[in-house]
């Protein structure tokens, strides 16, 4: 009997042991990549020419970042580095989050609380459009885009990703309010208060989450998005991941690996950081619509 | 006042939703206008760049050019005449070799993309399910790649597939003189490489959802049958997969959108490249509106695009539609 039950605490032991050394081998599968970028862009120009990637550094420079963040030449732009791309993305994304994020919660609040005649269907079809493959809408957009004069300005861009974010940025906010009690806003229409007034009193205070959730999607989409970047912009207001992806491509002669990684990393570093900051936030809308629940 | 109308029909509405509130129809004041004013702003926009942009597509793939020179900046003269084609243009592109090509690479991405990030997904979710000490540690690991832009994920792996810098170097260099892993320059096998990097990155968030899935089941028929005996596997099995149904068709759909969509990862790490090798729909429309200005192949493939989408996406709106009404 005794003799049992320690066996079959060896083979839970066991079990246990194999369960997590599985789970930490697929940790390093995953982190792999990561300390590679990082690792290798401080590697110096001089180790990069005569050594291979995947080893262990030999030197220490800050080289590769400032080669990356403002020295390489990309492309035939006259400002060099991925510095001005990086700019042009902190332009694009602020007013884009900003603007999808208002007008989702609007358009929430109205779709939960101030229903009427066909608004549900409305939402059907704006739900539709959280699917569309932009490849559908990319002709007459640059056609309108270039009819307004905002081909190849952050402006245009930002236009764009407010559109074609608004959708994820409703359902959002839609579903989370749908869930608040309804009583409350019952309670205080009756004691007269008004459209702005329940919003501004009563819903904004109870949407922090939400709103946090729906800043990080748009942000982190809109900040990586390269679509939309490499078709409606010229060098001049190009998105980091473009600036990037030319760095990458355009790079002639010698083989710079570590300045890639430094530029891939200065690149990933403002989503990352958020994920890291607010990961818990960021899998809430990543998983929204696909969980119920 | 509504409650008076239609009880029945209300009382139904009020349970789908808690919190329905109806505006009285007697007293249009601006409360009654206010939701329309605000929501107006993305009704347009829908209308317009969504739906009406979709049908511009439509519109550019049965036509002949005229169609496109209506909107042309350079033309002043608007010539509204609509020369309808018919299928043509999709006759053209599926005899087109390119967009054969590219439809053949989408369908070995698709399956091997979809298909492997849902096996690893799960596994990972079930084995992160077993009471793991750094579960939150470890989830956050396999999950980070997500936040990374595609052109990130491209470039790094770019690098460490080139035959001459990466992997097959190190492995030579450490001895296994013969090691070979050079199929991001083979035309043969570079689409595996996109597989590689697909996987690399999203099948992190399969796994969450997954596990969100696994957090949702019911544990008092799970300890009931551990309780009859069912050992771990066949609870798995037989009661908790099973029951994950709808979050499957929901990863399925996500991960299909995906493929479909994919356009910066394959930029990024191969560029369609080597030849035509990786080329993708995605890829296929891109170039063919904007470097060729073939603008009717790129409609054309295009509409085959949203077509390809939509005939994921209907069959899992119309589910999700109707267990919402159950």
């Amino acid at each position: 009997m005794s003799i049992k039950v320690q066996d079959s605490r060896y083979k839970d032991i066991t079990a246990r042991a194999v369960l997590y050394a599985v789970l930490v081998i697929a940790a390093i599968y995953y982190l792999a990549p990561l300390f590679l970028m990082i690792v290798t862009s401080f590697r110096s120009m001089d180790e990069i020419r005569v050594g291979q990637l995947i080893e262990w550094p030999k030197s220490f420079s800050l080289a590769a970042w400032s080669e990356a963040w403002n020295q390489v030449q990309i492309g035939a732009r006259e400002e060099l580095g991925l510095k001005p791309y990086f700019m042009n993305s902190i332009q694009m994304v602020i007013p884009s989050v900003a603007i999808s994020t208002l007008l989702g919660a609007l358009n929430g609040y109205v779709l939960s609380f101030w229903k009427f005649r066909g608004s549900g269907l409305f939402f059907a079809l704006l739900l539709a459009g959280c699917f569309l493959p932009f490849q559908a809408i990319l002709l007459p957009h640059s056609i309108v885009l270039g009819k307004l004069q905002l081909t190849g300005t952050i402006s245009g861009l930002v236009l764009t990703h407010v559109i074609y974010g608004v959708a994820f940025t409703t359902l959002f906010f839609r579903n989370y309010y749908i869930n608040l009690p309804g009583e409350l806003i019952k309670a205080a229409k009756l004691d007269g208060a008004g459209f702005w007034m329940i919003f501004y009193r009563i819903i904004l205070p109870l949407s922090t989450p939400i709103i946090v959730v729906s800043v990080i999607w748009q942000f982190t989409q809109i900040w990586n998005d390269f679509l939309f970047g490499v078709v409606f912009s010229d060098p001049d207001s190009q998105p980091v991941t473009v600036g990037l992806n030319n760095m990458v491509n355009s790079t002639t002669g010698e083989k710079r690996y570590n300045v890639d990684m430094a530029g891939a990393i200065i690149a990933a570093l403002p989503t990352v950081f958020v994920y890291v900051v607010a990961g818990k936030y960021f899998v809430r809308g990543l998983t929204a619509g696909s969980v119920k629940g | 006042m509504t409650t008076q109308n239609a009880p029945l029909q209300s009382l139904k509405e009020n349970k789908q939703d808690g919190n329905r509130m109806t505006t009285s129809p007697r007293k249009k004041g601006i409360d009654y206008w206010l939701p329309k004013i605000v929501l107006s702003p993305t009704i347009a926009i829908t209308t317009v760049f969504i739906y009406g942009f979709i049908f511009l597509t439509a519109a550019l793939s049965v036509t002949a050019e005229p169609l496109m020179t209506i909107f042309s900046l350079t033309n002043p003269n608007i010539d509204f005449t609509f020369d309808f084609i018919g299928l043509d243009h999709y006759v053209k592109l599926f005899e087109n070799d390119r967009w054969n090509g590219a439809l053949l690479n989408l369908g070995i991405f698709g399956v091997l993309f979809i298909g492997i990030c849902m096996v690893v997904g799960l596994i990972f979710a079930i084995l992160l399910d077993q009471n793991i000490r750094a579960e939150g540690a470890l989830r956050t690991i396999y999950l980070y790649p997500m936040a990374l832009s595609f052109i990130v994920t491209g470039t790094v792996w770019k690098w460490i597939l080139n035959p001459s810098v990466g992997i097959e170097k190190f492995m030579q260099d450490i001895g296994f003189t013969n090691f070979t892993f050079d199929w991001i320059v083979d035309p043969q096998m570079a689409i595996y490489t996109v597989v590689i990097a697909g996987i690399w990155q999203s099948s992190g968030f399969v796994m969450a959802i997954f596990l969100a899935g696994l957090r949702g089941i019911d544990t008092s028929i799970i300890k009931a049958a551990q309780l009859d005996g069912a050992s771990l596997f066949s609870v798995y099995t037989r009661i908790i997969i099973p029951s994950m149904r709808p979050v499957f068709f929901s990863a399925f759909v996500m991960l299909a959108h995906i493929a479909i969509k994919s356009f910066d990862l394959i930029m990024a790490l191969t560029g369609g490249g080597p030849g035509n090798s990786t080329d993708v729909p995605a890829i296929f429309m891109y170039q063919f509106s904007f470097t060729r200005s073939q603008y009717d192949m790129g409609a054309t493939s295009a509409m085959i695009m949203l077509m390809g989408v939509a005939a994921i996406l209907i069959p899992y709106l119309y589910s999700e539609l109707r267990g919402e009404k159950q």
